[in-house]
């Protein structure tokens, strides 16, 4: 899976723990980065923060769609962007988690998007 | 309150264009002190002192503008009423006086032209004659009347001839003043006296010189009936009394209540005064009167009328005392209803200062809650990553640890490690009530469940609740379906209503919380506490903006608020409360939002 946040500390501690558990997980930091490491890499999950400088996590998801549209995205988003988070499920998210997160819901949301509903 | 006086230069108005709108700035400039410094503004004057200042000026004012014009009027209509009046009644009396007075004059007139006449048309010798002398008198009496006798008195102011009932020939008259005083004046009349018949009557005397320039008079003596008949045909009321007094004040005629003639006339004659004029004076009976004098001419004597000033001045009497009760009952209507008006009046405008204020703060009130909201939203939002660092840190030290190898603190750590994860959680927990306050500013539907939503108000009220010892007690439904609604302003509802159950509790209490299905379209929730209660009278009141029972600090817009958001969310709430046992607040939400 790809993992997008601008906070380079958690997310490579969540690629970390989620290393630990088995599942591969690379990270970017900025929405160019992560749709320039789409091009290489196509992740089976990709898990996107909304709140970025930059390119917007909505931005992002929009292109994501545009070029993949099968592919799970599930948003990341802190308390005060629930609303951008219920926006981006109606723009194709296929799940939301609020800040901070709990590992094991991020797995069991990656699975439910996985199997594919 | 400034008590400054402004000096201003009035400038003479002249015909220069200039000194004119000079003038009438300076005028506009003492306009404007009058009313806006002293009387009327109350602004720059502190609180506490500035209604009884308002009140004071308005009673001031008001009593000014009614009783100035109200005074003026009634004393300008009782000096000219009493002024008419007495023209009226005076004018008529004065006439009257004037005209009997007239004739007097003309009687004396015509007498004394008649002995003058006779004095002149015979000689001496003719008249030294007794016989013609008789028939003169013969014929004035029957062509003239009132005559009684006449007599010839020569130069040595003996009678030598005499017509006449008296026993007057040879009688000398050099000792008396009158004789002298016709010798000098060439015409003598004299005041009443006592005569024939005990009847009064007047003398005339005449002048005339012989050839020789030898001085003799001819006396002839009137009887005063006549005057009598002259004062009766005044026709005056009975009440009133007319007679002639001489200069001494001796009466000449008899008067009706105050003495016969030659008797002293109580009342004295004004000083120094040659026409006719009007007096008050006060009778021997000690009544007030009112006394005409009219001069006559020819004569010391005086024509005096007196009627009683009770007559003539009973219907200024009247009006004076109904005026004075009119007045007086005005004046009374006007202080009562000014102070009782005026007091309204400031108690309204105090009030509606109040409300004013009371509004201003609720609003600024509001506005540092919504800029709080705000501020809590972002702290929250930025505190969400770190705290987001943190919970991934830790989680990874625990994963770390606890995949890795054992080692002598193993257990130890990752106690720590959890003392950590659970207190991102509590972190979790704060910020999201933070965000769920700030929420409350933005209106937007979503799914949830009352349940959940009652659960988080708690979270804001346990600590409240915990210290006043207040037990909650929760009858929520289970599986209760969710509904859409707005969380923030259902959060706002029920902390509004919690709230007032919890501040309704003394000491300690409970409160109980239950939820239900009511139908397809509505849930119920419903808060009843054990508190205080409140009574039918409070009641009735209690969603009024503005209504607080808890006197100081309450704004009294907690329980509107809340009918708002519930009215606006479609829904309903009613009250139930018994002063003692407590109150019962039952709120229904609509399961969809209402739309329209």
């Amino acid at each position: 899976m790809l993992l997008v946040d601008d906070e380079e500390d958690f997310v490579s501690a969540l690629a970390e723990r989620l290393h630990l558990r088995g599942i591969d997980a690379r990270i970017a930091t900025d929405g160019e980065a992560a749709l320039e490491a789409m091009e290489i890499f196509l992740p089976q999950v990709v898990v996107l923060d909304v709140m970025m400088p930059g390119l917007g996590g909505a931005e992002v998801l929009k292109r994501i769609k545009a070029m993949h549209p099968e592919l799970p995205v599930i948003l990341l988003t802190g308390h005060g962007s629930i609303r951008e988070g219920a926006a981006g499920l109606t723009h194709g998210a296929d799940g939301y988690l609020v800040k901070p997160i709990d590992i094991e819901e991020l797995i069991d949301k990656m699975r439910g998007a996985l199997s594919g509903d | 309150m400034s008590s400054s006086i402004l000096w201003v230069r009035v400038h003479p108005v002249t015909a220069s264009r200039k000194n004119g709108i000079k003038a009438l700035v300076n005028f506009s400039k003492v306009w404007k002190w009058l009313t806006s410094g002293f009387l009327l503004h109350y602004d720059k004057i502190g609180a506490a002192d500035r209604y009884p200042y308002l009140r004071r000026n308005i009673i001031l004012l008001m009593l000014a503008v009614t009783l100035i014009p109200l005074t003026f009027m009634a004393v300008i209509n009782s000096h000219q009423y009493h002024s008419s009046l007495k023209t009226e009644i005076i004018n008529p009396l004065y006439t009257l006086a004037n005209k009997t007075k007239h004739s007097f004059e003309l009687y004396l007139e015509e007498r004394l032209s008649t002995v003058r006449f006779i004095a002149s048309a015979y000689a001496y010798t003719e008249l030294s004659d007794e016989k013609t002398l008789n028939r003169i008198l013969r014929v004035m009496k029957t062509e003239l009347g009132g005559f009684v006798d006449l007599g010839l008195i020569d130069n040595q102011a003996h009678m030598v001839s005499y017509a006449g009932p008296y026993e007057l020939l040879g009688k000398t008259y050099s000792q008396q003043s009158w004789y002298h005083e016709a010798r000098l004046r060439g015409t003598y009349i004299s005041d009443v006296f006592m005569g024939y018949r005990k009847f009064p009557h007047i003398a005339i005397a005449v002048q005339q010189f012989t050839k020789e320039d030898l001085g003799w008079i001819l006396r002839a003596t009137i009887d005063t009936g006549k005057f009598e008949s002259l004062i009766a045909a005044m026709g005056l009321d009975p009440a009133s009394d007319a007679f002639l007094v001489n200069r001494e004040g001796i009466f000449q005629t008899s008067s009706k209540y105050y003495g016969k003639v030659l008797e002293r006339c109580p009342f004295s004659a004004p000083l120094g005064n040659y026409g006719t004029s009007v007096v008050e004076a006060t009778d021997p009976q000690g009544r007030e009167m009112l006394l005409v004098f009219a001069r006559l001419a020819q004569h010391d004597f005086s024509l005096v009328i007196v009627t009683p000033r009770s007559v003539i001045l009973r219907s200024w009497y009247t009006l004076k005392s109904e005026m004075f009760f009119i007045y007086f009952i005005s004046v009374g209507l006007i202080v009562l209803v000014t102070l009782k008006l005026s007091g309204n009046l400031v108690r309204n405008i105090r009030e509606a200062d109040e409300k004013r204020e009371l509004a201003f703060r609720e609003l600024e009130h509001t506005q540092k809650l919504s800029s709080i909201g705000r501020l809590a939203a972002g702290v929250a939002h930025e505190i969400n990553n770190p705290l987001a660092i943190i919970n991934e840190e830790a989680g990874l030290m625990k994963d770390l640890v606890g995949y890795g190898a054992d080692f002598p603190q193993k257990e130890k750590f990752l106690g720590l490690i959890n003392t950590i994860l659970k207190s991102v959680d509590r972190c979790k927990t704060i910020t999201h009530r933070l965000l769920g306050f700030a929420r409350r500013m933005e209106v937007q539907f979503e799914p949830l469940c009352l349940n959940d939503v009652i659960q988080e108000v708690l979270g804001f009220l346990e600590k409240e609740a915990l210290y006043k010892n207040v037990q909650i007690r929760l009858a929520l439904a289970e599986d209760l379906p969710q509904i859409s609604s707005d969380r923030g302003q259902l959060h706002q509802v029920f902390l509004n209503v919690l709230t007032n159950a919890i501040a309704s509790i003394e000491a300690s209490g409970f409160i109980v919380i239950t939820t239900w299905q009511e139908d397809d379209q509505t849930q119920g929730v419903s808060i009843q506490d054990n508190g205080c209660g409140m009574s039918e009278e409070t009641l009735r009141h209690i969603f009024e903006p503005f209504f607080t029972t808890k006197h100081g600090y309450g704004t009294g817009l907690g329980l509107p608020i809340t009918y708002g958001i519930i009215s606006k969310l479609g829904g309903d709430i009613k009250v139930r409360s018994k002063p003692g046992e407590g109150t019962t607040f039952t709120i229904f939400v609509p399961t969809k939002p209402k739309t329209g």
